[in-house]
């Protein structure tokens, strides 16, 4: 077996990025004290190379490379390309906010890196074991960045909710592949769909198999009523580390719920759709609500996400092309605005303020007006208001569920939307109508970074501007998604 | 310019708030007097721009004209498509027209926030000429929805005491329906075999099931909007809260969104439905006209009482339309336009008030014609108007609409015209209470009549309710084409 058998060239950017990574752990250890600086930048250019090099070739067909392990398919490149820029945005946004706690270290923006390269991982897997490997990879970094933050009560506490949480769902993912392997004797997800394919979906094995695998995916993606571990993760993370885990792992969720359901289960989606509506609309009712009961801004974003994962299974529940295509692009608008909700949170935080309560943003369009407004797009997009790209993509979402005759979904899917709607207006309120608590002086003795302040900019007003293209984005889904082989 | 004039008037306004708003940055008042007279200058400018469409309108045609149409979203079929007809015509005008007025209205009023006020204003005024113009579904909710934003802050952050409650309330209200037309409208996309085309639409054959609840859906956004009895009660909280300005144009074009998505949406689409429910509308019609007006009466609150008579007001439209006969329909759409002029110039009189004794409260007032006879004058007016005297625009509407409810029911005729005594009632009453009578007070005898600024305004609204009472030709010439197509649309059932 040689090398160019292998293809490897197929997993450039992965080999990339993990030699990027330790090139870097070894720089930030070995080199002089105080690099911390450089492997951040390093690290950053890692990520912009990466998505250079994931990007190559966007047009050529699919490879799959060391013997059907990998595939690199236009649906791979996007997602990897999305995972990196959106780290990047991550690292931007929380540089200050990570050097005033003394988590500005190289080993985190290692960790980060490594997670990165598990995500990519996950989303050219073609294989149960790839699959695995790339979210255990993810989630034990993803652990260690939480954990980072040590001095900190409630990080700590978050790292081991998510942990024991996380580990709890890898088992039931295990137990559902080696119920799968069990069935189709194979590990390979073609493979599995070619002998599944005419599977019994009465017979036992076969559903206690989808259910396990389900359970595993609404866990990591934290669809009610799994979704206990996400309030208590992102509000107790530092928020450099909420932002980074809000925004790229969504993109990883979705190659997760892709390759297994869409691709390795595609045949069983009859059995394997009506649960994933169940949990849909509990998600979107239960994040909703619970999210108007919020007083801690972090928190409330973390209830906003849950529903938000409603909408975008509801996508992956309409199945068939139009709908994965729709959750495609739900799930990349979402975690831009994610990403961007809590790039704000950390603009307005300084080093003895996390600024992370509702209350903060009393008056804040009085005291930063502009990152007042920037937060109010944010809010209307995730409210899915037009003019906004967040109403694009719940458009997509509810046509993808229209045209599979689930008109009543559909319609309970928009009322639960309106309850949404309140939370995200109540913070435009806070920001706009109410006074503020604290004297503006504090703020503006400290404004943000400049990079992270134009990284917002462009973050949010980019969520209204790419309105008029919005055609080629939503084009690139539906495309990448035809030519996922399924 | 000569062949995108809609686009023009959509986003020249828009535009024109950006720059306003970038120009009034900072504090000072150098820079607000800037920003005022930047958005006069460009409302003005929009006005004129917004003529030559009633000059180079073919009134021989009901087909939409000015048309725009480009590729907007392939994936989806959506395209920028822009057309109007004689129905939004003399909406974009009064659009236009108001937008002015509002301008001048909060010139002096408004001191904190200058600039994003009167971009506020600007933007929305794009935004619903927008939603006049659009003859695709998605866009026609982008624009019926983005909205909502300015007017959301216009209340917010310029309203009274309860302005909070006020402004979500009325966010999640029109939110709520809207969304279900959305659904609605995704329907239709997917029975329409991929189109958002409203056009296509209009001659989609339809089963009566669907055709009801869609029919349903359309009634849950276009009711709340207009607003119909029992979804109003969003209406007189927000008119309360909201400055003169925001009360204007809510009053003056926003509940005409209602009446318009009835005529764009409900009753070509959805034809068959419309006269299987006609019964529902025009009762709840007749509710709005009769129990709305004896609400009224009862308000110590002159922007509530106003905000009740608008109700009643627009269950005068909602009847119209719902006798599908062309009395009933042509009453309405004056209705529509003469209750613009009217609503807006009450509640301007009321801001004129105001904002001499900040208190919106009947019994604070009395005896202000000896102060102010000039304004009493202009009060008077309006408020006969309001009750339907002949010779202005109001009675106009009215008369169209029950002499076409007389054709289908002697009965209903005579419940919508119970409006002319409740009408009267109430604002003789009101008029009777604040301008005549003994000076009540100190305060009120030291009152200084209107000035240029306010006589302006107050003229422009003036001269259109006389004109329109007295010469309704103009108007009518204009829509005439159109509500006869539309009748004969109705007319022909939908059904496979």
């Amino acid at each position: 077996m040689t090398f160019d058998s292998l293809k490897a060239a197929a997993a450039l950017p992965e080999i990339f990025i993990s030699l990027a990574a330790c090139a870097i752990l070894v720089l930030g250890v070995a080199g002089k004290k105080n690099n911390d600086t450089a492997c951040y930048w390093l690290s950053i250019a890692a990520l912009a190379v990466t998505a250079t090099l994931s990007g190559m070739d966007f047009a050529a067909g699919t490879v799959a490379a060391f013997n059907n392990l990998f595939i690199a398919d236009p649906l791979a490149k996007l997602l990897k390309i999305a995972v990196c820029l959106l780290s990047a945005g991550a690292f931007i946004y929380g540089r200050r906010y990570n050097r005033a706690r003394g988590i500005f270290t190289n080993e985190y923006y290692v960790l980060g890196l490594f997670a990165v390269a598990g995500m990519m991982v996950m989303a050219s897997a073609n294989h149960l074991l790839t699959l695995y490997l790339g979210l255990e990879l993810m989630s034990l970094c993803l652990y260690a960045m939480i954990a980072c933050y040590r001095d900190d009560k409630l990080a700590s506490e978050a790292a081991m909710k998510y942990f024991v949480l996380g580990a709890l769902a890898s088992s039931m993912l295990l137990y559902g592949m080696s119920l799968l392997y069990g069935l189709s004797g194979s590990l390979e997800l073609s493979a599995i769909r070619t002998a599944l394919a005419g599977a019994d979906h009465n017979n036992a094995a076969v559903a206690l198999a989808v259910v396990f695998i389900v359970v595993a995916l609404a866990f990591k993606l934290g669809a009610v009523p799994f979704h206990m571990w996400v309030p208590d993760v992102y509000h107790g993370s530092p928020t450099s580390t909420t932002a980074f885990l809000g925004a790229a792992p969504k993109i990883a969720a979705f190659a997760l719920v892709m390759r297994l359901l869409a691709g390795g289960l595609g045949d069983l989606f009859a059995l394997w759709q009506q649960m994933l509506l169940i949990l849909a609309i509990l998600s979107v009712a239960a994040g909703n609500i619970i999210a108007i009961a919020q007083t801690n801004l972090k928190r409330m974003l973390a209830y906003s996400t849950i529903s938000h994962m409603g909408f975008f299974l509801f996508g992956i529940a309409s199945g068939g092309a139009h709908g994965y295509s729709a959750s495609l692009f739900y799930v990349l608008i979402y975690s831009l605005m994610s990403l961007g909700a809590f790039g704000a949170i950390l603009c307005l935080t300084r080093a003895d303020h996390e600024s992370d309560r509702l209350t903060d943003l009393k008056g804040l369009s009085a005291r930063n007006p502009w990152v007042a407004f920037l937060l109010m797009i944010l809010m209307l997009s995730m409210a899915g208001i037009p003019p906004t790209a967040g109403f694009f993509a719940k458009l997509a979402v509810i046509q993808a569920l229209v045209r599979a005759e689930l008109v009543w979904v559909a319609v309970v899917a928009v009322l639960l939307a309106v309850v949404g709607a309140f939370y995200y207006l109540r913070v435009i309120k806070l920001m706009y109508f109410d006074a503020p608590e604290e004297q503006p002086e504090a703020a503006r003795a400290e404004p943000a970074p400049l990079d992270a302040r134009l990284l917002l900019t462009f973050n949010a007003l980019g969520i209204i501007a790419i309105l008029p293209w919005i055609d080629g984005l939503i084009s690139l889904c539906a495309d990448v998604i035809r030519r996922f082989a399924i | 310019m000569e062949n995108n004039l809609l686009s023009w008037l959509i986003w020249l306004p828009i535009l024109a708030g950006v720059l306003v708003v970038a120009a009034g940055r900072g504090e000072g008042e150098r820079r607000d007097a800037l920003a005022r007279r930047l958005a006069l200058g460009f409302s003005v400018a929009i006005f004129l721009l917004s003529v030559p469409l009633y000059t180079r309108f073919d009134t021989a045609t009901a087909a939409m004209q000015f048309g725009e149409h480009a590729v907007w979203v392939s994936a989806f079929n959506i395209h920028y498509s822009l057309g109007i007809d004689g129905i939004s015509l003399p909406l974009i005008l009064l659009t236009t027209l108001l937008t002015v007025v509002v301008v001048i209205a909060g010139w002096k009023v408004i001191t904190e926030r200058v600039a994003q006020y009167m971009a506020a204003f600007l933007i929305m005024e794009g935004l619903m000429i927008g939603v006049f113009a659009a003859l695709d579904a998605v866009l026609f909710y982008l624009f019926w929805e983005a909205m909502l934003i300015p007017m959301f802050l216009i209340i917010g952050i310029w309203g009274g005491p309860n302005r909070i409650y006020a402004t979500i309330k009325f966010f999640l209200y029109t939110l709520l329906g809207s969304l279900l037309m959305l659904v609605a409208l995704l329907y239709l996309y997917n029975a329409a075999g991929g189109s958002f085309s409203i056009l296509d639409y209009h001659a989609l054959k339809l089963a009566l099931a669907p055709q009801v609840l869609l029919f349903l859906a359309f009634f849950a956004a276009f009711a709340v909007k207009v607003p119909m009895f029992p979804v109003h009660t969003w209406l007189p909280d927000a008119h309360v809260e909201a400055p003169t300005g925001g009360s204007v144009i809510l009053a003056a074009i926003m509940l005409k969104m209602g009446g318009y998505g009835f005529i764009r949406f409900s009753l070509p689409i959805t034809p068959d439905a419309s006269i299987e429910l006609a019964w529902l509308m025009i009762t709840l019609s007749l509710i709005a006209v009769v129990y709305i007006a004896l609400v009224a009466l009862a308000q110590r609150d002159m922007k509530k009482l106003i905000a009740y008579s608008s109700i009643s007001h627009m269950g005068f439209v909602t009847l119209g339309l719902f006798l599908f006969n062309a009395h009933g329909a042509e009453g309405a759409m004056i209705q529509m336009i003469s209750h613009g002029f009217i609503s807006g110039a009450l509640f301007l009189c009321v801001g004129v008030l105001y904002d001499r004794l900040h208190s919106r409260m009947i019994a604070t007032y009395g005896g202000i014609a000896t102060p102010m006879p000039v304004f009493a004058g202009f009060v008077v007016l309006f408020a006969l108007a309001n009750a339907g005297l002949p010779a202005t625009s109001g009675f106009v509407g009215e008369f169209l609409v029950i002499l076409g409810a007389f054709r289908v029911n002697a009965w209903v005729a005579a419940i919508a015209a119970l409006t002319l005594i409740f009408g009267a009632a109430y604002t003789l009453w009101m008029v009777k209470r604040v301008i005549y009578g003994a000076v009540a007070s100190e305060q009120v005898a030291a009152l200084a009549d209107v000035d240029v600024r306010e006589t302006a305004f107050l003229s422009i609204l003036a001269v259109l309710v006389l004109l329109v009472g007295v010469w309704p030709n103009p108007l009518l010439e204009v829509m005439h084409a159109t509500i006869d197509n539309l009748l004969a649309h109705i007319a022909v059932s939908k059904l496979p």
